[in-house]
């Protein structure tokens, strides 16, 4: 049930009595990676909708992508209720930004700021809100993406991913990104980098939203699947030579 | 029923060495750009130096949210101190208030590995050399992270630093010039990252001398 991916397993004794079992143990309904990149008018990022309860792909329709005030975007990998929480929290920042009414508004780097200062305080009370976020937006044309693991671990770069994404997304964008993409050449690499996830990684689904952040505004895409091809040659007759070998 | 455990830590090694070597009038403090996990790389292009004073410069390797963490402290601090004196610290005084802060979460340490540099009062340059709990020493050149074993004996066999052991105590600060102990220091890099793993990208180096504060940057092997 544990997701590998997001932190390393150790037992530790400085964690206190029977009384402390209030604080989070294990992840239960989890959430698999998260892409974003910047491109030529923004912000781009996607992630499939899977609930994955242990091995279980119980919730197909999670939306992990969201939307945070006027110039941000968020997405999270790992506990859905985390999640869930986590946006209430930046609900509220939102909401008392807004009651200010004095024409400024949160961006990017503010929201990012607030979420690793979040983060970080949690993993020093041993109670991690167990998510990998991706944070982006744009404001005043300044494109801005980063991270922050569970841990508070955080960095900004040009394109950022959560989970598997950071095994087999990166090195496709490290390879395929490059400044001034435009809307079509950013969604097609995203879907690549789907593609080659729903492959290899288990808990991936075939149901993905792409999510756009621009100085218009924010927009989510329709849940899509991705085309895949099961015809390869090494896939055909799997058993052959099974007998006598492990 | 066996009581449940936790099974995550609170920390992580996100890698990186730092340098910085001590001059008669200036001081270099060097440190790789890659930020790391496990076998990966997070990112290729992050800064583990940070200026905290107009005259001490701190790099740090390690758990790269701790060390977020430790510098927004001391920086914190720094302007406190500002507002109390009407005068920056000092690089010694600086030197201080980064132990007391580290070891101030004796037990529940930052998982930092510091290195600071700058001039002290007299303008001669000056190395603090630190472990995650804040004990420290001041020295003429120090290398701290996971490079810090391949570098550490290069520079001791090519600064040859006197003995801190003699009577009347000699100057620990190198002879060198600027110009050779940045070149030392770009040597260092490059062999460090031939071995190291978490150790590549890109070295950043700050040269803090009686002119100011100037930055360089040099290419390393990205593998």
């Amino acid at each position: 049930m544990m997701n590998l991916a997001d932190s390393a397993p150790v037992t530790n004794n400085l964690l206190g009595s029977e009384a402390d079992s209030q604080r989070t143990l294990y992840p239960y309904v989890t959430g698999t990676s998260v892409i974003g990149i910047k491109y030529k008018d923004g912000i781009l990022f996607a992630a499939d909708m899977g609930g994955s309860y242990g091995s279980t792909l119980r919730y197909k329709s999670v939306e992990r992508l969201k939307s945070v005030g006027k110039h941000s975007v968020i997405g999270a990998s790992g506990e859905i209720s985390d999640f869930q929480e986590i946006m209430r929290y930046l609900d509220e920042l939102i909401l008392y930004d807004n009651m200010w009414d004095d024409g400024n508004s949160v961006g990017p780097k503010e929201v990012h700021n607030y979420l690793t200062r979040v983060m970080y305080n949690r993993r020093n009370k041993f109670n991690p809100l167990w998510n990998s976020l991706v944070l982006g937006g744009i404001k005043n044309g300044q494109k801005y993406l980063g991270t922050v693991s569970m841990i508070g671990v955080n960095y900004v770069d040009d394109h950022v991913a959560t989970g598997f994404g950071n095994h087999l997304a990166r090195p496709i964008l490290r390879d395929e990104w490059h400044e001034n993409l435009t809307y079509e050449e950013g969604v097609k690499l995203l879907e690549k980098c789907m593609r080659v996830l729903l492959y290899r990684d288990r808990s991936a689904v075939n149901k993905l939203q792409i999510a756009k952040i621009t100085d218009e505004g924010f927009t989510l895409s329709e849940p899509y699947s991705l085309k895949t091809f099961w015809d390869f040659n090494a896939f055909k007759n799997p058993t052959l030579g099974a007998e006598g070998s492990w | 029923m066996t009581k449940q455990q936790a099974n995550w830590s609170p920390y992580d090694n996100n890698g990186g060495t730092c340098v910085a070597i001590a001059g008669a009038d200036y001081c270099v403090i060097a440190a790789d750009t890659r930020m790391s996990t496990g076998y990966s790389i997070l990112t290729r292009d992050y800064s583990k130096i940070i200026q905290l004073a107009d005259k001490s410069v701190m790099a740090s390797s390690g758990f790269q949210a701790d060390v977020r963490a430790l510098q927004k402290v001391l920086a914190a601090r720094h302007l406190i101190y500002q507002h109390q004196h009407n005068k920056q610290m000092s690089c010694p005084a600086m030197a201080q208030l980064l132990s007391n802060t580290l070891y101030f979460k004796r037990f529940f340490p930052y998982y930092a590995f510091n290195v600071l540099g700058g001039l002290d009062s007299e303008g001669k340059g000056c190395v603090f050399t630190y472990d995650a709990v804040g004990s420290y020493e001041r020295v003429g050149y120090s290398a701290q992270g996971s490079g810090a074993t391949l570098i550490t004996p290069f520079l001791d066999n090519q600064l040859k630093s006197p003995s801190p052991l003699l009577l009347p105590a000699k100057d620990a600060v190198t002879p060198l010039s600027e110009i050779e102990a940045i070149d030392l220091v770009k040597t260092c890099f490059a062999s460090a990252t031939e071995r190291d793993i978490y150790t590549g990208d890109k070295v950043e180096m700050l040269v803090l001398n009686a002119s100011g504060i100037r930055r360089e940057f040099m290419e390393l092997r990205k593998d």
